[in-house]
């Protein structure tokens, strides 16, 4: 359906669905082609060839964000093997500034949908759960940007913010009680009281700004 | 210097007076004593007033404004409403008063060479360095647009505007042009940073909001500098003689000024960054160096005739990460410290001097007319000029600025000393009516300051901007908002768009690459990670309600309260196999020297618990592994986050994390901290009210001397055994395994099994003794503490009497005052 984005008819469902505007839609689009190399779908390979991306330390991370199902709003589990352009606008439609116009209710669900994007990527296994092994995971990948910070530091931080989340999440537990791992509820806890305006958007212009990057 | 212009004796003896300066009576009555009894030859005692009068008067105005500030503090009530600087403004005119009603000179006044050389770099300094600068260049665009534009408009408008009524006849007969109104529209227009600071800094405004009044104020100085000297040259030159020529170069001097000032300071910044990198072996000058090369930027582009302004602005900002990465921590204390007090001392005299400086009659020259149109206009049209800029704005800005914003940064624009040093810098001879220029904005200033300054606390409250909330840094927030970074300029990258994290990234990528490289210590390059600070934090912070806790447990049962109902429902009880690595070891081991020592010096004035209170707190901060702290996220002059020693203990560090994983493994999370704390502050609370009970009374007043004397008792233990981490298996343990007896008291009252690691130690014994001065046999005296004859338990026996009696501690104060160190040579001083 990729190459049918002259389509106004489609377009217009894009924009329904997505919540872009038609200039950026077609910005994206042309991004889609350049990254998929003019095919309908893109595959993990093609992200190889965003240069800037291999500087960046959760890089796998995000790309399989692409490929999620449950990002891509297909099922509760598993990865795609390719995406289209539809899936593609539907990963980029997470990051939209909040309009204005939004009322709060849908102001909140936009913030949850965002949140659920950033928990999807934490939860690797898709069983609803942010368990320690996959916190100090994502830990680790994050401080591997640092060559100095040990793998040692990185799990006794992962640690330490499960415990802080644990206790933020469930406050007194019994003795017995075991914290199995961070649910979205929790998650959202966690998130509570803080701003995200600035933390999750980004700005999709209407200028051609792709000439600077190949 | 100092604006001591025609000024003999007379005006200090009279600030002496002023100042009840006792010193001075007493030179008085010396003087006589020295001229009468030898007239000639050698004179034992001389008064040379004249030889100190210039630094003498100085210090002695310090001194005021100091005492003044103070004096405000003792009444909370006025401070909450009325801002500092209108308070001292008011001062300022108070003591104007006096001194012009005794002396009939303006001696003092604040002069444009004091001001601009001397008071205004600290300020601004203070300002760049301490600039979050996250938020600053995420908000940089709007900042400068703000700064350039709005301060051009708001020059323009209101000096046209001016000179349109001036031309319809409404001010009178004034001998002034068009030129002239421009000259003074320019210096009247830059919102001053002094002022805004010092107001904002009490109002406390969402961040975003703050950092862009804020940025504002500072870097519109180029166009201030700029706009002054380009409209004065002008109207030197006179008004037929102006080209476009001209023009042009007054604009390309904006360029040139603007740009060239951030580039010095830049320079200097590296510079800076590039020396403390090499300061290891001169940690006593190292923070000279932090103030001499920001200063040396301010001076070198003022010499360049470039915006110092900018140029200290940008050395703060530049240098910060990398000066605070080097320095020590105690040098990076020394120039928080330094640094606040210096920009908070500057702050208080130039608007106590402004206050003086009013009181002059001579360069007063009133038109209502020109005064109160100044003042509408102003306000107008800066209401107009963020209006039609924050619309501009909007349309790219992610966080929009609502109305609400929009009208607490029209009423923010507040005029200060900038502007006053401006006006009176103004030649006479070609600026005709400068004594009506100067006295209107002596009005402006004081009109925006105090009035301005002292409605937008209740505006803000009324029109419920959202304010700034000050949150404990929380692990996960940290970690999330790094994730939602790399996501977002991976999204950027995968989009193909340059944003504002595509840049950001690419920044911190060059920056991690190259320059920190270049200018930061190999040491410091590694601990530098925010996550990692933050969490260091975290775990002091957890280790320190550790120690409370268990202290809250062991004072309960030192006083023998049976109610176990209200306890947290915490187990410390270490497994079997960790009882030695557990923190109370740790403790023990290393108070133990300390401890018995700083007894003697300490029991006379405390309590014991909070001897030990202390004792282990300092312990914590001495070995406990340490964070650099991040500063405070939000710029503050008055205020400083609490510091912090650089002790990074590696060792401890993983430790302690290995058993708190451990205990996390084993899924047992009983501890809520919090609540633990919250328990522990009711609990201590409760303890206060219950006035029966002789040590529930904690004495608040902390015996400085011995706090030193223990300080140094640390150090030297410290140096002369190091630590033996190895011994311990583990560390410090948070959270050991929940065991469920810990509800289940123990009749004797205590059980905080941490602070009795041997398990056959008497619980009646514990009972009477808190556990941590009942000297185990796990103690391991330090080498100091083996040579020195420690205090012994002996010490204790003869205490304890007293901790259970309801005596007052000055009873026991006279039974064992005068040989305190006695028991250490008591040959029978063994365990009890």
């Amino acid at each position: 359906m990729g190459a049918a984005h002259s389509a106004s008819e489609e377009v217009r469902e894009l924009e329904g669905k997505t919540g872009f505007s038609s200039d950026q839609i077609e910005q994206l689009h042309r991004r889609f082609k350049q990254l998929s190399g003019d095919q309908p779908t893109i595959r993990k390979e093609n992200f190889n060839n965003v240069p800037d991306l291999e500087l960046n330390p959760i890089r796998s991370k995000i790309v399989r964000a692409f490929f999620d199902n449950r990002n891509l709003r297909k099922g509760p589990s598993g990865l795609a093997d390719e995406i289209n352009f539809e899936d593609f606008l539907t990963i980029m439609s997470y990051f939209r500034p909040i309009d204005t116009t939004m009322g709060e209710e849908q102001v909140e669900l936009s913030r949850k949908e965002k949140l659920r994007f950033l928990f999807h990527m934490y939860d690797s296994d898709s069983d609803g759960r942010i368990t320690l092994e996959e916190y100090r995971n994502v830990v680790e990948e994050l401080l591997s940007g640092n060559p100095h910070i040990e793998k040692e530091s990185a799990r006794s931080i992962a640690d330490g913010a499960m415990m802080e989340a644990a206790s933020v999440c469930v406050g007194q537990m019994e003795p017995d009680q075991v914290y199995e791992g961070i649910t979205f509820e929790d998650f959202l806890k966690i998130w509570q009281g803080i701003d995200i305006e600035t933390k999750m958007h980004v700005r999709f212009l209407n200028m051609e700004t792709m000439a600077l990057c190949h | 210097m100092w604006g001591l212009r025609a000024r003999g004796p007379g005006g200090g003896l009279l600030l002496a007076l002023v100042l009840g300066g006792l010193l001075w009576t007493g030179g008085v009555e010396v003087e006589p004593g020295g001229a009468h009894g030898e007239s000639q030859g050698f004179q034992v005692v001389t008064f040379e007033w004249a030889h100190v009068q210039d630094p003498y008067v100085i210090a002695l105005w310090v001194l005021v404004a100091s005492l003044a500030k103070i004096g405000f503090h003792l009444s909370h009530k006025v401070t909450s409403v009325v801002p500092e600087s209108a308070l001292l403004i008011v001062l300022g005119l108070v003591l104007g008063g006096i001194v012009w009603a005794a002396d009939h000179i303006a001696s003092f006044t604040l002069t444009p060479t004091v001001f601009f050389f001397y008071l205004l770099p600290p300020i601004v300094l203070d300002a760049g360095y301490f600039m979050p600068n996250r938020l600053f260049f995420g908000n940089l665009g709007t900042i400068l647009l703000y700064a350039v534009v709005g301060t051009v408009w708001n020059a323009a408008t209101t000096g046209l505007s001016l000179y349109g009524v001036f031309l319809s006849g409404l001010m009178g007969d004034l001998q002034i042009g068009l030129l002239d109104f421009l000259l003074f529209g320019s210096l009247i227009a830059a919102v001053d940073p002094v002022a805004v600071l010092a107001v904002f800094e009490e109002v406390h405004v969402n961040e975003v909001l703050f950092i862009i009044v804020f940025g504002e104020s500072l870097l519109n100085d180029a166009v201030t500098v700029v706009l002054y000297n380009v409209f004065e040259s002008f109207v030197s030159l006179g008004g037929d003689n102006v080209t476009g020529v001209d023009c042009v170069k007054g604009i390309v001097s904006f360029f040139v000024v603007s740009l060239g000032g951030t580039l010095v300071g830049v320079i200097f910044a590296f510079l800076l960054s590039l020396v403390t990198r090499f300061t290891k072996h001169v940690r006593i000058i190292e923070p000279g160096f932090v103030f001499v090369i920001s200063y040396l930027s301010y001076l070198t582009s003022e010499m360049l005739s470039l915006s110092a302004i900018l140029a200290i602005t940008f050395c703060g900002i530049c240098c910060q990460k990398y000066v605070k990465a080097n320095i020590s921590e105690q040098s990076a204390t020394t120039v928080r410290y330094t640094m606040k007090m210096l920009a908070s001392g500057a702050e208080t005299i130039i608007f106590m001097f402004l206050g003086i400086s009013a009181v002059n009659p001579f360069i007063w020259t009133w038109n209502t007319a020109f005064v109160l149109l100044t003042l509408v206009f102003i306000s107008v049209y800066r209401a107009i000029g963020v209006v039609l800029q924050t619309w501009l704005l909007n349309r790219y800005r992610m966080v929009q600025l609502e109305p609400i914003d929009q009208v607490v940064l029209s009423y923010g624009g507040l005029r200060g000393a900038v502007a006053f040093a401006l006006v009176v810098l103004l030649d006479g001879e070609k600026v005709k009516e400068k004594n009506l220029f100067v006295s209107t904005t002596i009005i402006v200033v004081f009109f925006t300051v105090i009035f301005q300054g002292l409605t937008i606390k209740p505006l803000v409250q009324w029109l419920k901007v959202k304010r700034s909330e000050h949150r404990e840094p929380r692990l996960n927030e940290k970690l999330h908002g790094r994730a939602f970074d790399h996501i977002l300029s991976a999204i950027e990258d995968i989009s193909g768009q340059i944003g504002h994290n595509y840049l950001r990234d690419k920044w911190s990528h060059f920056d991690r690459k190259f320059l920190s490289r270049v200018l930061m210590r190999r040491s410091a390059q590694k601990s530098r990670d925010q996550i990692l600070n933050v969490f260091h934090e975290l775990n002091l912070k957890d280790a320190i309600s550790y120690v409370a806790e268990g202290e809250r447990r062991g004072s309960l049962a030192f006083i023998r309260s049976p109610s176990t109902d209200n306890m947290v429902n915490v187990d410390f009880t270490p497994r079997s196999s960790t009882v030695e690595a557990s923190v109370s070891y740790l403790l023990r081991e290393n108070v133990s020297a300390v401890c018995l020592d700083m007894q003697s010096l300490q029991q006379r004035r405390r309590s014991i618990r909070d001897t030990e209170d202390m004792v282990t707190h300092h312990t914590l901060q001495q070995y406990l592994y340490k964070p650099r702290q991040e500063y405070k996220h939000l710029y503050s002059r008055h205020e400083l986050t609490p510091t912090e020693d650089e002790k990074q203990d590696r060792e401890i560090f993983h430790r302690t994390m290995r058993k708190r994983l451990e205990s996390f493994k084993s899924a047992k999370l009983g501890l809520n901290q919090k609540k633990a704390a919250k328990m522990y502050k009711r609990e201590r609370a409760q303890k206060r009210r219950n006035s029966s009970i002789p040590n529930g009374k904690l004495p608040t007043e902390i015996p400085v001397q011995n706090f030193t004397i223990k300080e140094k008792d640390l150090e030297l233990s410290d140096t002369e055994e190091p630590p033996n981490y190895d011994e311990m298996s583990g560390g410090i343990e948070f959270l050991a395994g929940v065991t469920k007896d810990t509800a289940s008291d123990s009749p004797a009252g205590i059980d905080n099994p941490v602070f009795s690691p041997d398990e056959a130690l008497d619980r009646s014994l514990l009972a009477r003794v808190p556990p941590w001065l009942s000297p185990g046999e796990t103690v391991v005296p330090s080498q100091r503490a083996r040579t020195q004859i420690p205090l012994s338990p002996g010490t204790f026996r003869r205490l304890t009497p007293f901790r259970l009696s309801s005596k007052s501690v000055d009873s026991f104060l006279q039974a064992d005052g005068p040989e305190e160190r006695a028991p250490a040579a008591k040959p029978e001083s063994t365990h009890m």
